[in-house]
């Protein structure tokens, strides 16, 4: 049996929840927004993969070209091109998304301000800005907390994945602590053999994962003496999910020659490329959090080059994702969240030492999401004609994760628990950031 | 057959002269006899045991009481050349003596400077933000003032006062280790950090009384980069309505810095929080559970599980002349601390009682140097912020990182303190189903016994099978096998599965995996 496959539908997973926590359970979970206030819309979406682009990407280049602000801003990159989207425009190395634009929504007011990567990761993934006496867990990390382990999830993958790093740069999991931290596979699925950290060894065969095994069981006396201590049962349970991945058929979805060796082509045979479909195989399995981790985003110095070598490859994965996941039927119920903590700065800096960098831009920047409900081929916000500030409709990030969070059937109004008792409020209060609220373009049954 | 390794063909065959040292014979882990009172603590524990009719475990054998010491005081394992000597040592005051060297050494200081740097909050990126420069700095002054044993008043009393640059006056950066730098949250990491106190749920008025004495607190930058200086600033005027915790009104003379006379009501023997928070959390740490539990929660409705066990250590603490490692060796030295985790009772006050040992998973750090031990291997850490990153050396051991911000895949994995808050919390020791993959089949464990030159060390310099054995187990577990274990081990590499020098990495595997080797117990 393949326990990695619970495509529980949301009624079903709620009952199971609330049939843990019992009559109090359901009270919590209320509050929690767990079983959804009734969004309007289709069902709620059961998975997000998240596209982190560590560094923070230049807008300008990507879905808010400026082709008029000149070469100080565009550089080179002067010629943006049409999309399948209604009079929507994204820059020209981006032609196999600009094929997609239907089934994405582009926010180009994104704005928080804030110029340092560590506070600006941390912002755009938890919604909170620093220093409010919390560490807030990000995204992930919530859905590891409320549709992860403690919700009836019984995947043996990880309810959290990370391709194929953890970002880093902040505690992902904030006050909810080391449990709901994301599973970072580590290797790299553009090689032959993708070796997931702990799932698959090279060089050694089942047998002797068997028989070693019974050895360890064996000579584990302090185990046998302490049996019932609940530490080493719990260790034990971990244990026997460990080899139910290694030795089983769970451990298989990792297992990427079992896709068709076109579709990996048009994917793109890099880290990356390969990483999107990875991500499609674990959210067909029922793992509710992805994130892909793409670094390299962070382009001080020689910026168009860069450019020029990463935009090919994030246009091939990210399409072929989008394309992959409609084909399957499996875009409806999973949302795709593309965004870095910043944007970059319009004016390109020429002089030395950076000889046509851009440096970090808070003020304003573009984020991209698909699926799970979201309406494609529709643009929230703009920037002004330089992309420099925001000129209409500001989407702070917490307003983006309320939305992602209300397409997912949580109240972005509801708590998450914190350790010590208490609720923490899941996002913010709206009122005291730039922002307009819930992002009803894009959401389904809003208005426009 | 191995032509290099002639003792594992000799293995099956030489079943029968397997014969194990007279330590190791039955139970490995606990000492044929009760436990007996041996001092003031023991007293009032087992005092307080037979009021509730509670069993106490009995008293740990050599073997743990060595390995759990070594982990304790030093956050390292004893070397197989420590644990063959301690194991063969007939002085029945050896346990005595080993807690004085190890107090002497220097990993004492690394370890507790680790222990410390949680509570001090010592990281230099996100949400605490000292900078990559400034906390080194911070870690020193607190490594060097653990490994000098300066005491704890005055090691309070400079964190609470210093001014100054925080490259050059590395106390200073007690103030810069919070989450916002204004009155309330400098009040919070002091009531945390010194009275083990959560002044968010004290009294609005009591919170604010505290925070007055930081209202004059003030931060400049100076032409050097990144430099930051902490200082009073008496034209903040004399604080409005500062009253120390116990309710009292502080009369400041006008232009004095008010952090000074707070400092002074808080180190004063008369005020018991202070002490009373520090022995606290030194029994927490080495028990694994405080008299008052947990450790950073003291408060009037949360009772000490034995206060009269709570007020001797706050005597013996004053007494001493704040002397912490006084306090340190007076519960090593007990049989209460000596006990076996191995409980006899299934009382629901038996642990909190302290009964027996807890049990508790090892670090991240010392997790993963102890690995790096048994195999000959080392690490690589680095920071992924701020630019430029820091690296640090291969020979770096994780109890030493100057540095939350710096650090490795394995150390987050198994939840190293991200020191954000400075609450005990932060650090978890739960095991998680990643972990035991990791430990289980990653390829980076796998890497580190397979290519570990301590195993072909004992491979190439055995004679005969009894030795790979024992030195194999001294070396990960700090023991000898049992008769027992040395059967299993026997059947493992007679059974022919496994090709011989395979069947070596797997018992080094194995015992890397087990509960003794991942468990302080």
């Amino acid at each position: 049996m393949d326990s990695t496959r619970v495509p529980l539908s949301p009624t079903r997973r709620d009952v199971l929840a609330g049939a843990v926590g019992g009559a109090a359970g359901l009270v919590l979970l209320d509050r929690r927004g767990l079983s959804a206030p009734l969004a309007p819309g289709p069902p709620p979406a059961q998975a997000v993969i998240q596209i982190w682009m560590g560094g923070g990407p230049s807008h300008l280049d990507t879905f808010d070209p400026k082709p008029d602000a000149g070469e100080d801003y565009c550089g080179p990159l002067r010629k943006p091109i049409p999309t399948n989207g209604d009079g929507i425009v994204i820059g020209e190395l981006l032609p196999e998304l600009a094929k997609q634009a239907d089934k994405y929504a582009i926010v180009r007011s994104m704005t928080h301000g804030v110029n340092a990567h560590e506070t600006a990761s941390y912002l755009v993934q938890t919604g909170h800005p620093a220093g409010d006496g919390l560490v807030h867990p990000c995204a992930g990390a919530v859905i590891s907390r409320l549709r992860g382990y403690d919700a009836g999830f019984t995947g043996l993958v990880p309810p959290y994945v990370v391709l194929t790093r953890p970002p880093g740069r902040f505690s992902e999991a904030g006050f909810l602590g080391s449990r709901y931290k994301p599973f970072a596979t580590g290797g790299d699925p553009a090689r032959e053999r993708f070796v997931v950290e702990g799932v698959v060894a090279e060089g050694i065969s089942a047998a002797r994962q068997r028989s070693r095994r019974e050895l360890l069981h064996g000579l584990d006396a302090l185990a046998r003496a302490l049996r019932d201590h609940p530490d080493l049962a719990a260790r034990q349970e971990s244990e026997a999910r460990a080899y139910d991945l290694i030795l089983g058929d769970a451990g298989q979805v990792f297992d990427l020659s079992a896709e068709d060796a076109a579709l990996r082509e048009r994917y793109g045979r890099s880290t990356f490329g390969q990483s999107c479909l990875m991500a499609r195989r674990l959210v067909e399995r029922g793992v509710p959090f992805v994130t892909i981790h793409y670094p390299g985003w962070d382009t001080h110095k020689q910026h168009f080059p860069a450019m020029r070598r990463l935009l090919p490859d994030l246009d091939r994965g990210f399409a072929t994702l989008l394309a992959d996941l409609a084909g399957r039927g499996l875009l409806e119920r999973t949302i795709v969240w593309w965004s870095g903590e910043f944007g970059r700065t319009p004016r390109v800096a020429w002089e030395p030492p950076w000889n046509g960098g851009r440096g970090h831009h808070g003020a304003v920047f573009s984020a991209v999401v698909a699926g799970g409900g979201f309406r494609g081929g529709r643009v929230v916000g703009a920037s002004d004609a330089r992309g420099e500030e925001v000129a209409e409709r500001p989407v702070h990030p917490r307003d983006l994760l309320a939305a992602i969070y209300e397409r997912l059937g949580l109240d972005p109004a509801g708590s998450v628990p914190h350790p010590d008792g208490r609720e923490v409020p899941l996002l913010p209060p709206a009122g005291d950031l730039p922002g307009g609220g819930r992002l009803a373009e894009i959401l389904p049954g809003g208005a426009a | 057959m191995d032509a290099k390794t002639p003792w594992l063909g000799a293995l099956a065959l030489a079943a029968a002269s397997f014969g194990a040292p007279a330590a190791a014979q039955g139970r490995p882990f606990e000492s044929g006899v009760a436990a007996e009172p041996a001092g003031r603590i023991d007293e009032l524990v087992f005092g307080r045991l037979a009021e509730l009719g509670i069993e106490p475990a009995r008293l740990s054998s050599d073997a743990v009481f060595l390995r759990r010491a070594y982990l304790d005081v030093l956050g390292t394992l004893p070397t197989p050349l420590e644990a063959r000597a301690f194991l063969a040592d007939g002085d029945p005051a050896k346990r005595d003596l080993l807690i004085d060297r190890l107090l002497a050494r220097e990993e004492y200081a690394d370890f507790w400077a680790m222990r410390w740097g949680d509570l001090l909050r010592v990281k230099a990126e996100f949400p605490i933000n000292l900078w990559p420069n400034a906390a080194q700095a911070y870690h020193r002054w607190i490594r060097t003032s653990l490994a000098e044993n300066v005491p704890y008043d005055r090691f309070a009393r400079e964190l609470l006062t210093a001014s100054g640059s925080a490259l050059r006056v590395p106390p200073v950066n007690f103030w810069r280790a919070v989450p916002e730098e204004e009155p309330a949250a400098l009040a919070s990491a002091v009531a945390l950090t010194f009275l083990g106190a959560r002044a968010d749920a004290w009294p609005a008025e009591r919170r604010a009384g505290l925070a007055a004495f930081f209202s004059g607190v003030r931060y400049k930058s100076t032409a050097e980069w990144k430099e930051e200086i902490v200082y009073f600033d008496p034209a903040a005027g004399p604080p409005a309505g500062a009253v120390f915790p116990d309710g009292t009104p502080a009369a400041i003379p006008p232009g004095q810095d008010p952090r000074a006379a707070f400092a002074d009501w808080l180190i004063a023997p008369e005020n018991p929080w202070f002490a009373r928070a520090v022995v606290n959390r030194l029994w927490f740490w080495l028990l694994g559970r405080g008299i008052v539990h947990p450790p950073d929660d003291l408060r009037p409705d949360a009772p000490p599980a034995n206060p009269a066990l709570l007020a001797y250590l706050e005597r013996e603490l004053v007494a001493s002349g704040w002397d912490l490692k006084h306090v340190l060796r007076l519960i090593l030295g007990s049989r209460t601390y000596q006990l076996s985790a191995i409980p006899r009772s299934d009382h629901p006050q038996a642990a909190a009682s302290f009964a027996c040992y807890s049990l508790r998973r090892l670090e991240a750090e010392v997790l993963i140097d102890a690995l790096c031990q048994v195999t000959g291997t080392t690490e690589e850490y680095s920071s992924a912020v701020p630019e430029p990153f820091t690296y640090l050396p291969a020979d770096q051991r994780a109890i030493a990182i100057p540095d939350a911000s710096i650090t490795s895949p394995f150390l987050e994995l198994f939840a190293r303190s991200p020191r954000d808050t400075g609450l005990a919390a932060e650090r978890s020791g739960q095991v998680t189903p990643a972990q035991a993959l990791h430990l289980l089949n990653s390829s980076h464990v796998q890497r580190k016994i397979e290519d570990s030159p301590r195993l072909r060390g004992i491979l190439r310099s055995a004679r005969e099978p009894r030795q790979v054995v024992n030195r194999i187990y001294l070396l990960v577990l700090s023991r000898y096998p049992t008769p027992s274990e040395l059967a299993a081990v026997q059947a493992y590499f007679a059974s022919g599965e496994v090709e011989a020098r395979a069947a070596a990495v797997d018992l080094l595997w194995a015992l890397v995996n087990t509960a003794e080797f991942l468990y302080r117990h």
